[in-house]
């Protein structure tokens, strides 16, 4: 049960985040994303977020206009790593608490916190 | 890399970075560099003793520059130094370190490892987590064993929750490579997962993650689990299918959350639990309860949900105590297969209608593959076809209905019907006999259709070449119809199917004596007896060739292909056919049994002759033992398959071969004989390999010694071996031009041989030509004025020269007479060659 990559893409195939958990040569990193772009980017809501990928799997969420990509095995439970990804992005919404329109919103660390669990407990 | 800020200080680290960064030149900076590297080493070499700081501020400098790309060949003992200290900068400096560069020193690797230790006993989590981030990333073969103590002794005790789903992972990891070691973690495993799944929804607050306790590392101790069949003791195993009950109980309670977070968290754990259920295989109750479950969530309006309902339920199907349950969604999975957008889904659906496939719903999950079939991705039809023909043949009540799913299969899909399945349908055939006359007729309709995939001709061919006369009663399907219908597709096809289509001329030339003619015209035709393939030219030559000297008794071929094995259920077998149709020596060399001259005794020279112009056929046979032989030359090597069949019900023992050759003979041909079993079973054959060479031109011929013991007499046996100088023939075209050219050259009288000789055979314009072909040469049109005459051009290859050699035979049809001229440039080659060639006439 390992991840084996994460990827962050935009939908252009701009790489925003990339953590390789498994050895890769870098021509081979490259071919990767490229392929992981190809394959992501063109389901729509009618699949599944589960992709069958070389011998692995692609478990992938977009939001708004970026895919996030997790390449796991074949035998992973699916459904977990998906909420994974949401967890993930979850944790980056404080980037939204601390930062609007490109200027520095809110800087006390107890109010951010504060707000966070404040939109948890909305649902 | 930390992040550098006020508080911690490391200005020297941020100074020298920047002055990195400010070199103009690629010198500038490794000159920097060089400095501060000695800087350091004095440092660490002298003799006041560093405060952690500036211990920290170094080795932060060391990885820095290692980093950049330099190597760097000492600091491990400063970084291991640090690993030790109580502050959490410090220790994740070394920690970082040592990550990054790994150091085999044994002394070292202990050194880190009690580190690891104490810091996973401190109790504090972020020490933990800096000592397990470490066995993570590095996991070294050397640290391996330590880690996996530490690791256990820190799973069981640890109340962190954040440090327990870490360790989770790595321990799986280990019972997966040694399950017996971590035995003890199956009990753990239940009682944390029990713990989770009962929890009051205050406990465990930090990791509910939308109402759901915990599920990752819940997902993590069942798949833990997994690794283990179910627990021997009955009170752990009650509690961990009562802990299963309860997550399949959660399944069906109303959603405590309408957001599809709380509802894949929640599944993850179901799926999870249900995979741990379908390992086990051992609770019928739960089985059944999981693949309702799933059957709910087939028609779920969630894509991801109804694929993975399928998956799982294909795993289902296989056990004893859900496959009933499985098999009452087949209408269900019908639909998915019609419906689906996702073509992944669609290939869950056909895995799972493949796996609950029985007798009962067999004809209906068929029929359903195979209209799927007919649109299907190209990339997955190999898979469906394979498994259509596994089921078709699994399950067959009566093989008509496999014969007629086959044959579908190839019209559907013929680019992906794999040798294995059109071998099966023709073995299946071939030993069913109340199918065969069905099989005719219904691969004659489908060569009707005007596109045909090959494979269906081959299927066809063979087939009717085999029972063609169980539908030739019909007008509409007489032998002639028959013939027309499979030579009209014989020029679309590549060369080994027009090879299988030949031999189903000579067979229809044995079954339909009315067509004979018909089909002999074609084999007769240039293109069959001058093909560019040698294969499709031999054929074309010895099929002629017994279709005129053979009577209607042969009935031989029935009989070989009726030797093949009955068929088994499994589909391996396939690949390990005891006759594939196309072709098999065996099968040469009993068709070619000359009957008119029938198989001569110890002694005689006969067969010798027969081998001049032919390379497979029996040599010799008795009443115990039949030879049999196939040869192929090239240039002036050659080797022979010598088949030794011992037709009688006893074994032959202490089997032994050798090959003589006189004093005259041995320097000038080599023989290798490659040894053979001593041992051939009743009614079996035995093959042996022989390697010839030539190395100069000959006269003489080899002998074949056989002795073996049968029955407690001794039996010793001789036979001439057909190698003759011709045998190394290369045909060799050239013009009319070229060919004066050459025999005006060669007529010095040592090199001309000429002989007039009697017709001892009926006098046969084409009999001849094959017997010119067989022997070796090239047969020249237009050159002699006269066309009746024959004039051909070859080269002798032997090891030391290539004799180029001109011959002209012309017949007097009158007198019954031939005059054969043969012109070589070596002597003792025209004699031998006129010798050996007026023979056969």
């Amino acid at each position: 049960m390992e991840i084996r990559f994460i990827l962050i893409q935009n939908r252009a195939g701009k790489t925003r985040l990339a953590k390789w958990y498994m050895q890769f040569d870098d021509d081979e990193k490259q071919k990767l994303i490229e392929e992981v772009h190809a394959v992501v980017t063109v389901r729509d809501a009618k699949h599944t977020n589960f992709v069958e990928f070389r011998n692995f799997k692609i478990i992938y969420r977009r939001y708004a206009g970026l895919y996030f990509c997790i390449c796991v095995d074949v035998t992973d439970n699916n459904l977990a790593y998906l909420e994974a990804i949401h967890n993930f992005v979850e944790v980056y919404t404080v980037v939204d608490e601390m930062f609007l329109a490109g200027e520095i919103r809110e800087t006390s660390q107890t109010k951010v916190l504060k707000q966070l669990l404040m939109l948890q407990s909305l649902e | 890399m930390p992040t550098v800020s006020k508080g911690d200080g490391m200005r020297g680290l941020a100074v020298f970075i920047s002055d990195i960064r400010n070199c103009k030149s690629k010198e500038a900076e490794v000159k920097r560099i060089n400095k501060e590297l000695a800087n350091i080493r004095s440092k660490f070499k002298g003799d006041k003793a560093l405060d952690g700081y500036s211990k920290k501020k170094y080795v932060c400098k060391l990885l820095f520059i290692f980093l950049l790309g330099h190597d760097i060949d000492f600091g491990h003992m400063e970084a291991v130094n640090l690993l030790s200290s109580n502050k959490y900068t410090e220790k994740q400096i070394g920690y970082l370190f040592i990550s990054v560069l790994v150091n085999s020193n044994s002394d070292l690797i202990r050194l880190i490892n009690n580190a690891i230790k104490n810091d996973l006993a401190s109790r504090n989590p972020t020490f933990m987590n800096l000592a397990l981030h470490c066995i993570a990333n590095v996991g070294s073969r050397e640290m391996a064993e330590a880690q996996k103590q530490i690791c256990f002794l820190t799973w069981i005790c640890s109340c962190f929750q954040g440090v327990v789903t870490a360790a989770t992972s790595l321990i799986t990891t280990l019972a997966q490579k040694s399950p017996d070691d971590f035995k003890t973690s199956v009990c753990l495993a239940v009682a944390r997962l029990s713990r989770i799944v009962t929890s009051a929804s205050l406990d465990l607050q930090d990791y509910t993650y939308y109402f759901v306790a915990a599920p990752w590392l819940s997902v993590k101790l069942l798949r833990l689990l997994q690794c283990y069949p179910p627990p021997e003791d009955a009170a752990l195993r009650s509690r961990l299918t009562e802990c299963l009950e309860t997550i399949l109980n959660k399944a069906q309670e109303p959603p405590k959350s309408k957001k599809v977070q709380h509802s894949n968290a929640k599944n993850a754990v179901l799926f999870e639990a249900i995979a741990l259920i379908i390992h086990h295989d051992s609770e019928p109750n739960l089985l059944v309860r999981a693949c309702n479950q799933l059957g709910h969530f087939l028609q779920h309006r969630e894509t991801n949900l109804r694929y993975l309902a399928l998956e799982s339920m294909c795993t289902l199907a296989s056990s004893e105590f859900s496959h009933e349950a499985v098999k009452t969604h087949i209408e269900t999975v019908i639909n998915a297969l019609k419906t689906e957008r996702d073509v992944s889904v669609r290939q869950r659906a056909v895995d799972l209608l493949y796996a609950m496939c029985d007798r009962s719903n067999s004809k209906q999950i068929v029929a359903e593959m195979l209209s799927y079939l007919e649109t299907a991705d190209y990339s997955i039809r190999e898979e469906i076809v394979l498994k259509v023909a596994i089921l078709a043949e699994k399950y067959a009540v009566d093989y008509t209905w496999y014969v007629d799913t086959i044959l579908n299969l190839i019209r559907i899909a013929g680019d992906y019907v794999s040798e294995e399945v059109w071998y099966r349908v023709i073995q299946i055939v071939i030993n069913q006999d109340d199918v065969q006359g069905y099989a005719a007729k219904t691969v004659f309709e489908a060569l009707q259709a005007p596109a045909c995939h090959e494979n269906l001709v081959k299927v066809g061919g063979y087939i009717l070449g085999e029972f063609g006369n169980l539908i030739a009663g019909d007008p509409r399907s007489s032998p002639l119809v028959q013939f027309n219908l499979l030579h009209s597709k014989f020029h679309l096809c590549s060369v080994p199917t027009r090879a299988l289509l030949l031999s189903a001329y000579i067979k229809f030339i044995n079954l339909f004596p009315e067509v004979k003619g018909t089909i002999q015209d074609v084999l007769r035709s240039d293109s069959q007896l001058r093909n560019a393939d040698v294969e499709l030219q031999q054929r074309a030559v010895e099929y002629l060739r017994l279709s005129c000297i053979a009577s209607t008794d042969i009935l031989v071929s029935k009989n070989s292909a009726k030797r093949a094995s009955s068929p088994s259920l499994g589909f391996n077998d396939a690949l390990n056919l005891n006759s594939t149709p196309s072709s098999g020596a065996s099968l040469l060399v009993d068709v070619f049994t000359d009957l008119s001259n029938p198989a001569p005794t110890e002694g005689s020279d006969e067969h010798f002759t027969r081998f001049v112009c032919k390379n497979n056929g029996v040599i010799y046979e008795n009443q115990l033992l039949q030879i049999g032989l196939k040869s192929e030359y090239r240039q002036n090597l050659g080797r022979i398959y010598v088949f030794y069949g011992n037709k009688t019900s006893t074994q032959f023992l202490s089997f032994s071969t050798s090959v003589t050759s006189n004093d005259l003979l041995t320097p000038q041909l080599n023989v290798q004989v490659k040894p053979v079993d001593p041992l051939i079973e009743a009614g079996a054959q035995l093959q042996q390999i022989l390697n010839i060479e030539c190395v100069s031109d000959f006269s003489e011929a080899p002998v074949l010694n056989i002795q073996f013991r049968y029955g407690g007499t001794l039996q010793n046996i001789t036979v001439k071996l057909p190698v003759m100088l011709n045998k190394f023939f290369q045909p060799t075209e050239m013009t009319s031009q070229d060919f004066f050219q050459r025999w005006k050259q060669l007529g010095a009288p040592q090199q001309e041989v000429q002989k007039i000789f009697k017709a001892k055979n009926q006098m046969d314009t084409d009999v001849a030509k094959a017997k010119l072909l067989g022997f070796g040469v090239a047969l020249l049109d237009g050159v002699d004025p006269n066309p009746a005459n024959f004039v051909g051009a070859g080269i002798i290859h032997t090891k030391t020269t290539q004799v180029g050699c001109l011959l002209r035979l012309e017949p007097n049809t009158q007198a019954q007479m031939y005059r054969l001229t043969l012109r070589t440039s070596k002597e003792s080659v025209s004699q031998r060659l006129c010798e050996l060639l007026s023979e056969q006439f």
